[in-house]
């Protein structure tokens, strides 16, 4: 079945609800691409989110994966378009508007309202993503280690996530 | 020929935004694909660096202003950057070349992961490997919303509003697009312009 149709649907929906990053998108993106569409299961959608963390440029970039699975390349040029398009045309007309409006009182209200909102968003997806990779007390270390690193020295998050890796191979691995 | 160090600059005075004129869209894209193929873990640092520092197409006011606009708007941080600094350059030209370069590298990349990941994700290492991969995923999306807190929060208040939006989205399932639009009303109401507000309070 051509599935070209529903991926650019999905994913253009998708696109407009990540204010503030990526992941905000995430608890809808687990419902249409998992439970709706079945273009995936849950624990690949989690593998291939942590996965893109590793990869340079947009942290979304696993949208490509999802849609070549489902259309193969023209898929995942659909998803690619589908994703990025209206959030960028709506960022270029934005862009021309906003600068106008410096001196509009309102402007500040909305970026100090939104501030808590997106990250609200954030934290509601990671929550959900928690839910299919925290699984027990090695995982959940992982996670804290993470954080606390992060907080406490200045290295590349990318490194860290490469470094989890190698814990997972040796913590997980079949006896 | 075309001189890709771009030294402009004939009498540039105070402003490093002087010559944007001096820009090509071929320019814009080599600029953006670099930043798209180099930026692991985290764009922005990257985006400063080679918009701000090296290239002086943008000053850090206008930095830290055209970052704040993509926040607040949906679309990632990286590709909205890329669309509002290819706009100032060239305008729409320079929008589809800057967007395009920064999604290039991470797209191809993650097109063959996702074939290799659809052959071999059964494999015992690679599920182990994973397995803490996706662990690392969490932490690091921690370490966002601490440092997002710490860097766009402007009242104690707006501890409740992140509460009330993980709780309507993740315990009363009320979906995302509603959650926004209604918390985001609530937040934005919240921080309705008081007089007398001072216009340069941007973080």
């Amino acid at each position: 079945m051509n599935q070209i149709p529903a991926l650019i649907r999905v994913f253009s929906y998708l696109s407009l609800l990540t204010v503030g990053g990526g992941m905000a998108a995430f608890p809808e993106m687990k419902i249409l691409t998992v439970d709706v569409h079945q273009w995936l299961d849950f624990k690949q959608l989690i593998h291939l989110y942590s996965v893109g963390q590793m990869a340079p440029g947009p942290n979304m970039m696993m949208i490509v994966s999802i849609g070549q699975w489902a259309g193969g390349t023209l898929g995942a040029i659909a998803v690619l378009i589908a994703f990025f398009g209206p959030t960028a045309i709506l960022a270029f007309l934005v862009a021309k508007g906003w600068r106008k409006l410096e001196k509009w009182p309102w402007r500040t209200s909305i970026q100090q309202g939104l501030a808590p909102v997106s990250i609200g968003l954030l934290l509601a997806g990671c929550f959900s993503m928690a839910k299919g990779a925290i699984t027990g007390t090695e995982t959940a270390a992982i996670s804290v280690a993470v954080l606390l690193i992060l907080l406490q020295y200045k290295i590349n998050p990318a490194l860290l996530v490469l470094a989890s890796a190698v814990v997972g191979l040796f913590t997980f691995m079949p006896k | 020929m075309s001189d890709p160090g771009g030294k402009p600059a004939l009498q540039t005075t105070a402003g490093a935004t002087a010559a944007p004129a001096a820009v090509s869209i071929f320019q814009i894209f080599l600029e953006f694909l670099i930043i798209g193929a180099t930026s692991f873990g985290g764009v922005v640092p990257y985006l400063r660096e080679s918009l701000v520092t090296k290239r002086h197409w943008v000053d850090d006011k206008e930095f830290v202003e055209m970052l704040s606009i993509s926040q607040s708007l949906p679309g990632l941080n990286a590709t909205n950057m890329a669309v509002l600094v290819g706009e100032k350059l060239r305008g729409a030209m320079g929008s589809i070349a800057g967007i395009l370069g920064m999604c290039l590298p991470g797209a191809l990349l993650m097109f063959v992961v996702g074939i290799f990941y659809r052959i071999h994700g059964d494999h015992v290492w690679i599920t182990a490997a994973l397995k803490g991969v996706a662990a690392a995923a969490v932490g690091l999306l921690l370490y966002t919303v601490v440092n997002l807190s710490k860097k766009s929060l402007s009242h104690k208040f707006d501890f409740v509003f992140i509460a009330i939006t993980v709780i309507a989205v993740n315990r009363l399932h009320l979906g995302v697009p509603r959650t926004l639009i209604g918390v985001g009303l609530m937040a934005i109401l919240f921080h309705y312009p008081r007089k007398e507000q001072k216009a340069s309070a941007t973080p």
